[in-house]
């Protein structure tokens, strides 16, 4: 698997997801500058979580201005994977390649906190290393995560089967007004959603902080592992 | 009158913080009336906060040396060696009276700064802690404060993308006009690759990094080194403004050019801004420095020399170059957008020089600068032997104690907070807040684990501070054995009242004398600190209040392999083992105050050769597999422990009836000190036998398993009750029931 990372400003949780992409494909990935205006030839391109820019204005919106999302948009349009994960989900609401926006948790507050998360559609490329309904744990740290998008979008989310995560109870049970297991307050406690064709993947926790026993677990894996396959196949 | 007006003479000195007696020594050096940048530069090298004045001659009777110590104090942060070529450097600093006023920003710009110490040196962040102390929850100011304090670690540390790990958070009244925030940077850098401040090289350019100057912070070091009084909430425009982000991109431009061989030296411009570090810089190397302040990046308009030398505007750097690297280093800089400016050189003069709109501002001969600098043996009176306890009777029994100890403010779950902080960016985090007795990360592509903590008790401090002080340092030994790690070096943050008060410098004195022999008797020596003096509210009356004396203290232990470390939380099975011996000290216990309200009696003594023996011991055994939880007995005694390992584990113990001779609550809520609680596998009898041959007091707690904790009455506590006890304060005390953590 030929990964890629983008670093934009600010952003500070490119070296755990090197990690976690090179303990599981064995291979380091590229680190891509956020001013590039060209690509190499890359399988898989991931925005990584921190605060590119500060935060400053809106969570990701002068980042979705970076000269590297013109090639982006166009390697999502040629049918590129793309993972963007807490800072790199807003990124990609941001610029509109996936739909809603990410708004402050509803107690107004930084969540830095282990949560549950529930596959609900394990037929995507990001999902593949999973079974339909199976949870996990995942570490969050965001303070702004509460997704939201309108009716339509919603249903056309749900009817299409494109929550690809979402937070739930350890017992798996999600309940979008329940604090415990959906702490930020996203509508239909959704945690991570897919694009129309699958290939790009935002969600706000951080499974790439979680492959490997000695951090306390290896929940994150089978993200990395079910990307591997797609790839190789 | 403005202060542009203004010219220097004694009662402008006095403003400046300078004493008379100060002032006349500035006139012997300049042989003339200073200018008032001149003026300004002395009250600020000469304040409490940067000269060190009322503390060195006692800091200096610390141990400070080690085979492993690569650098002790005297550097911008110390530095260990922590195996394979690596080096740990660390620092803890205050932030304490920024904090009163300004509560977010100041702790922010705390975290920021003590950063900066670390990364100047050549090191990556990887790690921070802070210590805070607070007033009394019925305080109605302290929960705005509390607030304010955790977002503002919360978003300087979140956002720079350092995870902080650990640390530690007590409240008292005597906090109440007077938080104490500490903070506290570990970083990681090749020993070959470790960047000093002492400038060389004549001709060489001066290099200033990071952001543009304003006027915010002008004189801050100089409020740090006064009481507060009823007007102290005047001095907002004291206080710096951070910007996390600029310093994230400072640290990676930095790092950056630190792996070439541009930088000759580098300092980070922290408390008295350009005018410490200018001064610092050159005076360490013996040489002269020249500053055009025209070229110094400003981002307001008409600043004067005066404001330009004493801003403390932050996330910014003073370096000097190789002259041929200058454009490197200026593309490096540029890539990362942030400013670069050649603002002088280095001369053979010793002095520094500076000049601004074609004027010499300053022109101050450097050596003098510091080595006349006032340097003061204030006096002491004997300090007051602590009362005795009192009549003890025990109204409640075990199960209500343990109930209102683990609920009380000192001892609730730290969620709340915590869960505000990212601890786990970076990926390294073995160990997160709660989850061992200090916290453990690995260094990056090795198997090397740091054990980081924070401690101190300031109730034992203030009555007895020779013991509390030799306590805080034992804890933190205490803490790093615990999980299994070689104890290195401490640094210490020591925060005090008024040093001009001879009872307060009586506490001073006797804290660092405690603090001096338990490191030496321990091998875990000094390598970097701060003082925080003038932690004292004055009030309309002029009677003052000074905050507990705390000496905090920053541990820092390496396990060579990481994996062999232990946690706290309670196993599913075995035998629960108590190391050290139990005396039933309850002379100012928790229990002594949360259930008798009471603080009465003196400290618990550390006995350094048992402390040592049993810590030994232990690292033994956690190193030999024979271990499969360890947790140090320190606030709440023996069943606090207890319980605490319970919650985090979520199983069981259940206790047997001590057959100590003693009351219950002498035993099971005194605070003797150099104690471990032990889950071993099986029934414990062969650490037992091993123990009794070595000298070590070990007793048998009870069985490991099942649900809950059983009292030796029999009666069982819950482990969910625990947990809703333990977890109510802070989520109701803030108005928010939203902050679970998840306990797993």
């Amino acid at each position: 698997m030929k990964a890629g990372i983008v670093v934009f400003p600010g952003t500070n949780r490119e070296r755990d997801m090197a990690i976690a992409l090179r303990v599981v494909s064995g291979r380091a990935p590229k680190m891509l500058w956020h001013r590039e205006t060209s690509l190499p030839d890359l399988d898989l391109i991931v925005l990584p979580g921190g605060f590119s820019y500060g935060d400053y204005l809106r969570c990701g919106a002068m980042a979705a201005h970076s000269p590297i999302m013109r090639e982006i948009r166009k390697f999502v349009s040629e049918g590129g994977y793309v993972l963007g994960v807490c800072n790199g989900f807003q990124i990609l609401t941001e610029t509109k390649i996936l739909p809603g926006a990410l708004l402050k948790n509803t107690e107004l507050r930084f969540l830095s906190q282990d949560c549950f998360l529930r596959v609900d559609n394990a037929e995507t490329p990001f999902t593949a290393g999973w079974q339909k309904n199976d949870v996990f744990r995942a570490p969050l740290a965001h303070g702004d995560g509460n997704y939201v998008a309108d009716e339509k979008t919603l249903e056309q989310l749900e009817g299409e089967g494109r929550i690809a995560f979402r937070y739930v109870s350890s017992a798996g049970i999600a309940c979008s007004e329940d604090r415990k297991s959906n702490p930020n307050g996203s509508v239909n406690a959704i945690a991570g959603i897919v694009s129309a064709d699958g290939r790009v993947c935002g969600m706000m926790p951080h499974p790439e902080d979680l492959v490997d026993p000695l951090m306390g677990g290896e929940d994150g894996r089978p993200l990395f592992e079910g990307l591997m396959e797609v790839f190789i196949r | 009158m403005s202060l542009k007006q203004k010219v220097a003479d004694a009662a402008l000195a006095r403003e400046f913080g300078l004493s008379d007696d100060e002032y006349d020594r500035v006139l012997a050096i300049m042989s003339r009336t200073p200018s008032l940048t001149e003026l300004g530069i002395f009250s600020v090298m000469w304040s409490e906060h940067c000269s060190y004045k009322s503390s060195r001659k006692w800091l200096r009777t610390l141990p400070t040396t080690a085979p492993w110590v690569i650098h002790g104090p005297g550097e911008n942060a110390g530095v260990v060696d922590i195996g394979q070529g690596l080096a740990a450097v660390f620092k803890m600093e205050s932030h304490n009276h920024p904090s009163f006023i300004e509560p977010y920003q100041g702790a922010a710009t705390g975290v920021g700064g003590i950063l900066r110490d670390v990364f100047t040196m050549g090191a990556r962040p990887v790690a921070n802690l802070n210590a805070l102390r607070f007033g009394s929850p019925e305080n109605s100011r302290t929960r705005q404060i509390v607030d304010g304090v955790v977002r503002g670690i919360g978003g300087y540390g979140n956002c720079v993308g350092v995870p902080t790990v650990g640390g530690e958070v007590n409240f008292h009244s005597a906090y109440d006009g007077n938080p104490l925030v500490n903070a506290m940077t570990v970083g990681v850098a090749r020993q070959d690759r470790i960047f000093l401040s002492a400038a060389a090289g004549i001709g060489n350019p001066v290099v200033y990094v990071g952001s543009k100057t304003g006027r915010d912070g002008i004189h801050g070091a100089t409020m740090s080194s006064a009481e507060f009084d009823e007007h102290a909430l005047a001095k907002r425009p004291t206080v710096q403004v951070g910007d996390p982000f600029v310093e994230k991109l400072l640290i990676e431009a930095c790092l950056e050019l630190m792996a070439t061989d541009a930088i000759v030296a580098i300092q980070d411009m922290g408390a008295a801004g350009l005018t410490s570090s200018s001064v610092e810089m050159a005076g360490k190397g013996n040489v002269g420095i020249e500053l055009d302040l025209d070229a110094v990046p400003q981002r307001e308009t008409g600043m004067t020399a005066y404001e330009m030398m004493l801003s403390e505007s932050q996330e910014r750097m003073l370096m000097v170059l190789k002259p041929e690297c200058t454009d490197l280093a200026r593309t490096i800089f540029e890539k990362w957008e942030l400013d670069f400016a050649v603002v002088g050189h280095l001369t053979d003069t010793g002095r520094i020089v500076v000049t601004h709109k074609g004027k010499v501002e300053a022109d101050i001969p450097l050596a003098p600068l510091a080595d006349q600098a006032p340097i003061y043996d204030r006096s002491i009176t004997p300090l007051v032997p602590p009362g005795p306890v009192g009549p003890v009777h025990d109204p409640v029994g075990l199960e209500q104690s343990l109930i209102k100890l683990i609920g009380c403010p000192d001892l609730a779950s730290r969620a709340w907070i915590w869960n505000q902080y990212d601890s786990t960016v970076g990926g390294q985090t073995v160990r997160r807040p709660g989850r061992a007795d200090a916290a453990i990360v690995r260094v990056e592509d090795t198997s090397i684990g740091l054990a980081l903590t924070t401690d101190c008790t300031p109730r034992y401090c203030y009555a007895n501070p020779k013991a509390g002080g030799a306590q805080a340092v034992a804890e933190a030994w205490r803490n790093i054995t615990a999980t299994g790690a070689t104890p290195l070096a401490v640094t210490d943050n020591l925060n005090f009242g008024n040093p001009e008060k001879p009872e307060v410098m009586a506490q001073f004195v006797a804290a660092i004398e405690g603090m001096g022999e338990a490191c030496r008797a321990l091998d875990f020596p000094v390598v970097s600190g701060n003082v925080s003096l003038y932690n004292q509210t004055r009030n309309p009356d002029e009677s003052a209040r000074a905050i507990l004396p705390t000496p905090a203290i920053g541990g820092l232990g390496v396990l060579a392999d990481v994996e062999k470390h232990v946690g706290m939380a309670m196993p599913e099975s075995g035998t629960l083992l108590l190391i050290g011996e139990t005396k039933g000290h309850l002379g100012q216990s928790l229990w002594l105050r949360e259930v008798l309200g009471r603080e009465t009696g003196d400290a618990p003594m550390v006995d350094l050769a048992a402390e040592r023996r049993n810590g030994d011991f232990v690292r033994e055994q956690i190193a030999s597999g024979a271990v499969l939880a360890c947790h140090d007995v320190s606030d709440g005694g023996i069943l606090v422990g207890v319980a605490e390992m319970i919650m985090a584990g979520g199983h069981g113990c259940e206790l047997e009836p001590p057959q100590s001779g003693m009351r219950p609550e002498a035993f099971w809520f005194g605070e003797d000190q150099g104690r471990y609680l032990l889950a071993v596998p099986g029934d414990g009898q062969e650490l037992l036998s091993m123990a009794r041959a070595r000298g070590i007091a070990l007793r048998v707690l009870g069985g490991i398993g099942g649900e809950g904790l059983t009292l030796p009455s029999g009666a069982t506590i819950s482990t969910p009750r625990l947990v809703a006890v333990n977890d109510a304060f802070f989520p109701a005390w803030m108005g928010v029931d939203a902050f679970e953590a998840v306990r797993s």
